[in-house]
């Protein structure tokens, strides 16, 4: 979001980081970083933007809907909530907070990338249980399109991780 | 440029090669849900599967964008010989290592189309292949994987794959069909054509193969399974899409 939000955008950005996602409900979509663009232009009238995390995401319409609802709930009557692949996400949009609530989630939050990065990445990530090192990762898919599976043998726990995306 | 008929037949022709290759493998491979050889690779392939449904309908958005029907209708209600996609995502996922060897063979041709796609004068096809590539490169990496351990397992892991490579690569060649329309996609800076992508992909995956130690089937002695593009398929694909649309057909205007 490179425009300013104005006072109206800032009051709907608020609510939407009350919007959890329907598969890891620790963490908001503002924070999952899927929110591209807030624009009110008037009273009443909201178009919002979202950039799937994945393009096969099944919860993208369940999401659409769940913003739509929040914006009757805070009074808006004029709606408009479009997908948009204008900007792609990716797991560096996630923001400290949400890193945060993945972990909370038991979920290991992705490694920070410059755009690039090898897949290796994924060999040693951090055990959210015991923030052990010495972990194994076991199959670069998991019961969602964002996670990894994962063990850790330190503690001996299988665990997920959000996987990282550039 | 300005975009003359040529241009955007072209345009569409490319954009239906490669969300029905996406749509017909992503059916395929979601036939192993249940079945794959231990959990993990029975979710790997239901995910991949997922992913590419998902690419494809992104694919079908743009082409309704651009005139054709709805998603649904363009997916559901089409006949084998309006498919453009190859032979080589029709056919039964057969044992593991013909479906490995198909994944790996498809997925590195698909991650680099979608790389050449990233500079596409196609704007909205230029946003889902920047997309798409950081999707397909956990496709990638787990054919590689698979590849590799297996190269390097039992003698009959050997013999089976590299069997699978012979048995797969004239339909992967497939893939790279040309189109009525290369001059029209390579001047326009649409795409920079099937030859290229073939000549990219055979360095890519004769590197890949040769590291894992296996051989290539020589290309000029192999024939490549040309026809898909054009409506021409294997008697696979009719029974898949009769799979593929029987809930849909049971009522089409029904609300999802």
């Amino acid at each position: 979001m490179v425009k300013p939000l104005n006072n109206r955008e800032q009051i709907i950005k608020s609510a939407l980081e009350m919007v959890a996602d329907p598969e890891i409900p620790t963490i908001s979509i503002v924070d999952l970083g899927i929110v591209t663009k807030i624009e009110s232009p008037q009273e009443k009238v909201a178009n919002i933007q979202l950039t799937p995390t994945f393009s096969g995401c099944p919860a993208l319409r369940v999401m659409e809907q769940l913003v739509h609802d929040k914006l009757i709930e805070i009074g808006y009557t004029e709606i408009s909530v479009v997908t948009s692949f204008e900007t792609q996400w990716n797991t560096n949009m996630i923001s400290d907070k949400g890193r945060e609530a993945l972990l909370k989630h038991g979920l290991a939050p992705p490694v920070k990338h410059d755009g690039y990065f090898e897949l290796d990445v994924l060999s040693d990530t951090p055990c959210p249980l015991c923030g052990s090192r010495n972990t194994t990762m076991k199959s670069p898919f998991g019961p969602t399109l964002c996670r990894s599976l994962h063990y850790c043998n330190n503690c001996s726990n299988a665990f997920e991780g959000f996987k990282p995306v550039s | 440029m300005e975009f003359t008929d040529k241009h955007v037949m072209g345009l569409k022709d490319l954009l239906y090669r490669m969300a029905d290759d996406l749509l017909i493998l992503g059916h395929r491979n979601s036939e192993w849900t249940g079945l794959g050889p231990i959990l993990e690779e029975d979710i790997a392939f239901s995910s991949m599967a997922q992913d590419k449904i998902g690419q494809s309908l992104a694919l079908f958005e743009i082409l309704h964008e651009l005139g054709e029907s709805e998603p649904d209708t363009v997916a559901f209600t089409r006949n084998d010989n309006q498919f453009h996609s190859c032979q080589l995502v029709e056919y039964p996922i057969g044992e593991y290592d013909f479906s490995l060897v198909r994944h790996f063979f498809f997925d590195h041709a698909d991650a680099l189309r979608f790389e050449m796609l990233t500079d596409t004068v196609v704007e909205p096809l230029q946003m889902v292949a920047r997309k798409f590539k950081g999707e397909i490169k956990y496709h990638t990496m787990h054919a590689d994987i698979w590849l590799k351990q297996l190269g390097s397992s039992s003698e009959e892991a050997k013999l089976r794959m590299q069997h699978a490579i012979n048995e797969v690569f004239p339909l992967a060649l497939g893939i790279f069909e040309p189109s009525d329309y290369e001059a029209e996609l390579i001047e326009s800076g649409i795409f920079a054509g099937e030859a290229e992508l073939q000549s990219r992909w055979l360095d890519k995956i004769t590197h890949l193969l040769t590291s894992y130690g296996y051989t290539i089937p020589v290309l000029s002695d192999t024939v490549s399974a040309y026809g898909g593009r054009k409506g021409k398929h294997t008697p696979f694909l009719q029974p898949l899409l009769d799979e593929m649309t029987e809930v849909f057909r049971i009522d089409p205007a029904a609300e999802w």
